[in-house]
């Protein structure tokens, strides 16, 4: 999975800003996608290409329950979310709902990871490769029901 | 020697043990949803649909309940449609449990879960609304998820969930009058942080907590989820058995933790060291002394929320607000027509009347910037709500204080943050 990186540093990026409330009575997931951030950068949407990864610090989608998030990010074309930490809700609407990849990362890939990097993926070898820096960084491995039910493609099939 | 919440997932999984960090699939009892998450599970029950996924009947229409409240009154076209599809989701599953606005009974989900009884002590709950965690306070697992997982358990009656880490709060002697649960909660949330307790449970307990009406304990769980809480949690005692007598419910099957019961972490607190404490924008963790910010000048308190418009809460704003005038907009939204009406019976209504405000019907409405009060931009308020990160109650550019009922309605008297001690 290959990707450039759209990064915010900084902590706590809440469904708020996410996905902002007025928007919460819109389901039709196209029309969230051009919500999308537009409490934290208001340029997002023209901004983000298909298959690009976020990078950010602790915290990510704390707040709301809202699937909202996941879905307006993924609808957006984001594969994934590079983050120091998830808020518990969010990570799991992300997985269960096969949105994009929730991945936990350390504070040196944190820092080195720069806007408009180019980065490839790799679940199985839980690495992740800096394709402009040339560098290689260890993301967290999933729990091994996160990796089954990623695997599945969402909590709806996978069987327990 | 298992805690609370260990014993409820223990027992809700069909295990004698479990340990934090397991996963397991649990049985749930009881699960809400609203005009939010309630359209989000019909929009995913329509992905399901079109993957060949037959679907003409939900696992237990009879644990299944419904309220309206983000975006009523129907805020607009949109809102009004996610009524109706609401109703007609009801309606086609067999769900007779809905709270429809305007009819009888109405409010804020997590208001109605008391108010109603509709989760009982010992019970597995799941709620499509992160504010889920409020309901702990009746000694039941309450936690918050989002539309694929309660869609998940509207057809499977389970739902997966790592066994939590508790972190225990004791709080040690009564609160001053002045200072109320709330400013309890953010003096946690200040020194724990927005994720201090993530993926944990937040158990409340010692003889402060004790003392504390069931209204108070349900301020505490109600912000666990500031702190990232998957659930808030308070041992059933006496004055919760009486709270639901009064709700016409004797009949439940209690769980208590272990002498023994473990805790990764103990926290204590002194009662009367807590002091009217206020959330400045823009995040929860962002506390202060209400005192230290005298200065701040505000446009607009907000008294309204399933966190700060409990009946309590009315009570102790009139109590403030009763023979004076507010000097700023100041509203006033009881979290349910129940206790809408027990405020007129009471005669807070009148109170809040004379002090020139606004009074409105129940709704989530402005706390999550939805409809029905909204900020503009650089405008200042006063709420006794539960978030206020950018844009929660408006423009991007606005800004929310948290703060008590007492606090936000001192503030309403003399337009800038006031400590209710300090009003003449």
């Amino acid at each position: 999975m290959k990707g450039s990186i759209i990064k915010y540093e900084r902590d706590n990026i809440d469904t708020d800003v996410i996905l902002p409330g007025p928007y919460l009575k819109i389901h039709d997931y196209a029309e969230l996608a051009k919500h999308a951030m537009e409490g934290l950068d208001k340029d997002f949407h023209k901004r983000v290409k298909p298959g690009d990864f976020i990078v950010a610090g602790k915290n990510f989608g704390c707040g709301s329950s809202r699937e909202h998030a996941p879905i307006a990010l993924s609808y957006s074309g984001v594969k994934a979310v590079l983050a120091l930490s998830f808020a518990r809700i969010f990570y799991r609407n992300a997985v269960d709902g096969a949105f994009l990849l929730p991945i936990e990362i350390d504070e040196s890939a944190y820092h080195d990871i720069s806007d408009g990097d180019s980065l490839e993926v790799n679940i199985s070898k839980n690495e992740i490769k800096n394709l402009t820096k040339n560098k290689v960084y260890k993301m967290k491995p999933f729990p091994e029901l996160i990796g089954k039910i990623i695997e599945a493609g969402g909590l709806f099939n996978y069987k327990p | 020697m298992l805690n609370i919440t260990e014993k409820i997932l223990a027992r809700a999984s069909g295990k004698s043990k479990v340990s934090p960090g397991d996963v397991v699939f649990v049985n749930v009892d009881k699960v809400m949803i609203h005009d939010v998450s309630g359209p989000g599970v019909i929009a995913v029950f329509e992905k399901l649909r079109k993957t060949g996924m037959k679907i003409d009947k939900i696992w237990d229409p009879e644990r299944v309940w419904v309220a309206e409240d983000h975006f009523v009154p129907a805020a607009d076209k949109i809102s009004a449609q996610n009524i109706v599809s609401l109703t007609n989701f009801t309606k086609q599953f067999g769900i007779k449990k809905h709270f429809k606005y305007g009819m009888g009974q109405y409010g804020i989900c997590h208001t109605l879960s008391h108010e109603e009884a509709m989760v009982l002590p010992g019970e597995v709950y799941v709620g499509g609304d992160s504010h889920t965690n409020t309901t702990g306070a009746l000694g039941a697992f309450a936690a918050g998820l989002g539309h694929t997982d309660i869609a998940y358990v509207l057809l499977n009656g389970k739902i997966w969930f790592k066994i939590p880490e508790t972190l225990y709060f004791k709080l040690n002697g009564k609160l001053p009058d002045h200072v109320m649960a709330k400013d309890l909660i953010l003096q946690i949330i200040g020194d724990i942080g927005n994720d201090g307790a993530a993926y944990k449970t937040m158990q409340f307990g010692g003889t402060g907590v004790s003392e504390m009406s069931v209204e108070s304990r349900l301020t505490l769980t109600n912000m666990t989820t500031e702190a990232g809480a998957k659930s808030g949690i308070v041992e059933p005692d006496q004055k919760l058995r009486d709270y639901l007598a009064e709700r016409g419910v004797t009949k439940y099957d209690e769980v208590h933790s272990d002498v023994d019961a473990q805790y990764e972490k103990i926290y204590e607190y002194e009662g009367s060291e807590i002091e009217p404490t206020v959330a400045k924008p823009f995040s929860p963790e962002n506390i202060a002394i209400a005192r230290d910010l005298s200065s701040i000048e505000l446009d607009k308190a907000y008294i309204g929320s399933c966190t700060g418009a409990k009946l309590e809460d009315l009570r102790a704003a009139a109590k403030i607000l009763k023979g004076r005038t507010v000097k700023i907009r100041t509203e006033v939204l009881p979290a349910a027509i129940s206790i809408f009406r027990k405020a007129m019976e009471e005669g807070l209504l009148k109170i809040f009347l004379d002090a020139g405000v606004v009074v409105g019907p129940p709704t989530c409405g402005a706390c999550c910037g939805a409809h029905m009060g909204v900020l503009a931009k650089d405008e200042i308020c006063i709420s006794t709500t539960n978030r206020n990160f950018p844009g929660r109650m408006g423009h991007v550019e606005s800004q929310t204080y948290l703060a008590s009922p007492l606090v936000a309605a001192a503030s309403a008297i003399t337009g800038k943050i006031t400590d209710p001690r300090d009003l003449k």
